[in-house]
C-alpha cells in the first residue's frame, strides 16, 4: 500500500481553514477562535495547536526554531523540529534571530523578536477564566460580556490567603484593553515580551481546538492591582554558572557532589551564543561531549 | 552536570526508537496483519470505533505496529485519518437494510422476525480454554466442514435483511413521542469544532468515537445512581450496512445514479427511557424515550452505553455529571484525555520553577 505525504503533511484545504481561523484571531487579539483540530502525529498536548498553526503557515523559505521549555535539544522540540523537517525539508536553526517561525512551548526568548518574525506558542488549557468556570459555554458568554470578575478575584482571594497574588506560570492578560488572555504557561517573566512586541505572537490549543493571537505592537497587560502590582519570577544577585549572564530567567539546579544550588540560563541557545562570542564554546562542548 | 549537550536531544531520541523497534521483534517471531485481521476481531473493531476510520486491514496495521496497544493503535489510524482528503458524504443510511447477524431484544420476547442470537460471548462460560494452546490446523478444518454444512441446513429461510424494527411497535400503540422527521445536515465534528450547546448529531459522532473504556464507565454511572436512568435494551442489532455516495456531477437526488461503495459492520441499539411527561389536562402520564447508540464493529457494550448518555443528554437536567454535555463529550476521546495525561511526562522545569518562585515569595512575606 503505498501511501506519500503532502507538503507539511496537512492538504491545502486544511491548510487553509486554519489559516483563516489565524486571520480571525490577528483581527481580533486575544480572542479564542475555534477551529477545526487535526489528530496529529504527535500526542494531543505535546504541542499539537503550535504544530498546526506551524504546519499552515510554513513556506519553503522558512527557517524553523523549535523550543520546549527553553530548550532546543529537549525531546519534544527534537520531536516537532524533525516532523516539520521531514514534511518541508525547511532549514532548521537554534539561533533565535535567523528564525522566521519560533515554535516554542512554554517560554518567549531572551532575545528580542523582530516584525519578520513569527512567534508560535503551544497552549494547554487557553480559557484563563476555566479555573473560576469550567463551563465552556458560560466562559464564552463572559469574554463577550467583558465579565471578568471571576479572574480579578482569583487574585484577590490569593492576596486574602497569602499576603500577595500567588500565581505561577500563565498569568492572564489583557489583550488590547478588550479579552482577558490565558498568554500560555509562560512564566511571569515572559509576560513582559508580549507587550508591544514587534513580532506576530499566534497561540494554539490542539485539544481544545483554540487558536489566538496577539498582532505586533499590541498592548498587554498582565492582570495586578494598583496596590499589588505585577511581579514577575526574581533571580536577583543569581547568575548562569556558564555564561554569567543576569537578568534572564533561569534553571535552578542542585550540585550532586556538594549539594549547592547553582543556576543556568533557561534559554540553550541564548546561553550558547553567549558562550560563542566569550569564544568558549568549544572547551563547554569537549567537556559536556564526557 | 545537568547540561544538556547540544546534539544529546537528538541522539537519545534516536536511540529510544530503536530500542523500541528491538522490544517489538526481540522475541523472533512476527505476526501477519492478516492474522490480525482474522483473528483479534475483537480489537481491530474497538480500533476502528473508536479511530473512526473504518478499515480493518489499516486497524490490523496499527495495532501491529502499536503492540496491541489500544490507545496507541487508535492514535496512529486517528493521525493517518486527518491525513486523507474526504470527497464524498454518504446517502442516509436506514438500519431496517441491515443484514442482521444478531439481533435481541430485552423489553419483548417475542419480537417479529424472531430473537437471532448470531455470535456473542453473552452465553459462554468465561472458562480458560486450554484446548486452544495446542489448536491445530487439522481440527481447525475439520470444525469448519462440519459447522458449515449444519448452519447452513438450518438457517435457510429467514430474510435477514427486511427485520422490522421493535421500535415501530411502540410507536404504533402511542408509547413513543410524536417527533417530526429532522433533515438538517448534520454538522461535522471533525470539520467544526464543539460549539456548545451542541445539537444530537454533534453529540452522537462525539460518542460514537469515544474511548470504549471512558463511554462505557460514564454510561455506567447514569444507571447506577449519577443520572437516574432506568433504560431497557429495546433492540440491539450488529450487522452489516451497505453504503452508498450520489453521483459527483449530478446534483440531483437521483438515487437511481448511486454508487455502492461498500459495507460496514456495527453494532446498533435502541433503549427506551419511561420518562413522565405533563398533559394538557394537567394530568401525568408515561412515556417512552429513545436512547440511540451505534459504533463500528461489534462493541455491543459501548453502543448500549452510548444510548444511555445519548438519552441522559438529551432529555436529563437533574444536575447529574452524566447529564452535563460539556463533562461528557470533552472527556470521552481516547486520543485527547490519553494525550494530555501524557504530556505530563514532558519537561515542566520553567513552570515549575515559577511555581516554586511563587511558593517561596510567600513563606518569605509569612515569616517562615
Amino acid at each position: 500500500m503505498q501511501h506519500t505525504t503532502h507538503f507539511a503533511l496537512f492538504d491545502e484545504g486544511s491548510k487553509k481553514e486554519i489559516r483563516r481561523a489565524i486571520l480571525k484571531a490577528v483581527a481580533i487579539p486575544g480572542y479564542q477562535v475555534p477551529f477545526a483540530s487535526r489528530e496529529m502525529p504527535i500526542a494531543r498536548g505535546w504541542g499539537t495547536g503550535g504544530l498546526q498553526i506551524t504546519l499552515s503557515i510554513i513556506g519553503k523559505q522558512d527557517v524553523l526554531k523549535v523550543i520546549d521549555q527553553g530548550a532546543d535539544e529537549s525531546v519534544n522540540a527534537v520531536n516537532i523540529k524533525k516532523l516539520v523537517n521531514k514534511t518541508t525539508g525547511v532549514e532548521t536553526t537554534i539561533e533565535t534571530s535567523e528564525a522566521t517561525i519560533i515554535q516554542s512551548r512554554h517560554r518567549i526568548p531572551e532575545v528580542s523578536l523582530t516584525e519578520k518574525q513569527i512567534m508560535v506558542l503551544q497552549v494547554p488549557i487557553p480559557e484563563p477564566l476555566r479555573w473560576v468556570e469550567p463551563s465552556e459555554f458560560k466562559t464564552k458568554k463572559l469574554h463577550a460580556e467583558k465579565e471578568y470578575s471571576g479572574a480579578w478575584l482569583q487574585l484577590f482571594e490569593q492576596i486574602m490567603k497569602y499576603g500577595k497574588t500567588a500565581t505561577n506560570a500563565d498569568h492572564p492578560v489583557l489583550v488590547h484593553d478588550r479579552y482577558v488572555m490565558a498568554p500560555s504557561p509562560i512564566p511571569r517573566f515572559d509576560n513582559q515580551k508580549m507587550h508591544q512586541s514587534e513580532a506576530l505572537i499566534l497561540l494554539g490549543a490542539g485539544r481544545e481546538k483554540k487558536i489566538y493571537a496577539v498582532p505586533p505592537y499590541t498592548d498587554v497587560a498582565s492582570l495586578a492591582f494598583e496596590d499589588y502590582p505585577f511581579e514577575v519570577e526574581s533571580f536577583d544577585e543569581k547568575h548562569c554558572h556558564h555564561c554569567q549572564a543576569t537578568n534572564v530567567f533561569m534553571d535552578e539546579l542542585v550540585d550532586q557532589e556538594t549539594g549547592e544550588t547553582y543556576y543556568q540560563c533557561n534559554d540553550t541557545s541564548y546561553c550558547l551564543a553567549r558562550l560563542n562570542e566569550q569564544e568558549t564554546l568549544l572547551e563547554v562542548a569537549v567537556e559536556h561531549a564526557r | 552536570m545537568a547540561y544538556v549537550a547540544v546534539k544529546g536531544g537528538t541522539e537519545a531520541i534516536e536511540a529510544s526508537i530503536q530500542r523500541l523497534q528491538f522490544e517489538r521483534i526481540q522475541h523472533q517471531e512476527l505476526l501477519d496483519v492478516k492474522t490480525i485481521m482474522a483473528t483479534m476481531r475483537g480489537m481491530v473493531d474497538q480500533v476502528m470505533s473508536e479511530s473512526s476510520l473504518y478499515s480493518e486491514f489499516l486497524a490490523a496495521l496499527a495495532i501491529k505496529q502499536a503492540e496491541g496497544n489500544m490507545e496507541e493503535a487508535v492514535f496512529l489510524l486517528r493521525a493517518h485519518r486527518s491525513t486523507l482528503p474526504r470527497h464524498y458524504y454518504t446517502r442516509v443510511v436506514e438500519t431496517e437494510t441491515m443484514v442482521v447477524e444478531r439481533r435481541i431484544s430485552a423489553s419483548f420476547k417475542d419480537i417479529p422476525g424472531g430473537q437471532i442470537l448470531g455470535a456473542s460471548y453473552d452465553y459462554t462460560h468465561r472458562l480458560m480454554d486450554f484446548d486452544l494452546i495446542d489448536e491445530s490446523e487439522a481440527s481447525m478444518q475439520t470444525w469448519l466442514e462440519q459447522y458449515l454444512v449444519e448452519e447452513v441446513a438450518v438457517s435457510e429461510g429467514t430474510d435477514l435483511t427486511a427485520l422490522p424494527k421493535v421500535v415501530d411497535y411502540l410507536r404504533k400503540e402511542k408509547l413513543l413521542a410524536e417527533v417530526s422527521e429532522d433533515q438538517t445536515e448534520p454538522i461535522d465534528v471533525t470539520k467544526r469544532s464543539l460549539q456548545f450547546p451542541t445539537t444530537r448529531g454533534e453529540r452522537l459522532q462525539v460518542l460514537t468515537r469515544g474511548q470504549t473504556g471512558a463511554v462505557t464507565s460514564l454510561g455506567y454511572a447514569a444507571i447506577r445512581g449519577y443520572g437516574a436512568v432506568h433504560p431497557t435494551v429495546g433492540e440491539l442489532r450488529v450487522g452489516k450496512l451497505p453504503l452508498t455516495i450520489g453521483h459527483p456531477t449530478d446534483p440531483s437526488d437521483d438515487f437511481t445514479n448511486d454508487y455502492y461503495i461498500g459495507e460496514i459492520k456495527v453494532t446498533e441499539v435502541e433503549s427506551f427511557v419511561p420518562i413522565t411527561v405533563q398533559k394538557d389536562n394537567h394530568r401525568e402520564e408515561l412515556e417512552f424515550e429513545i436512547g440511540y447508540g451505534i459504533c463500528y464493529g461489534q462493541n455491543e457494550t459501548k453502543a448500549i452505553a452510548m444510548s444511555i448518555l445519548d438519552q441522559s443528554l438529551e432529555f436529563g437536567r437533574q444536575g447529574h455529571p452524566t447529564q452535563d454535555e460539556e463533562f461528557v463529550l470533552l472527556h470521552i476521546d481516547s486520543v485527547e484525555s490519553s494525550g494530555f495525561i501524557s504530556h505530563l511526562k514532558l519537561p515542566h522545569y520553567v513552570t515549575f520553577q515559577s511555581k516554586l518562585d511563587s511558593m517561596r515569595r510567600i513563606k518569605k512575606e509569612s515569616g517562615q
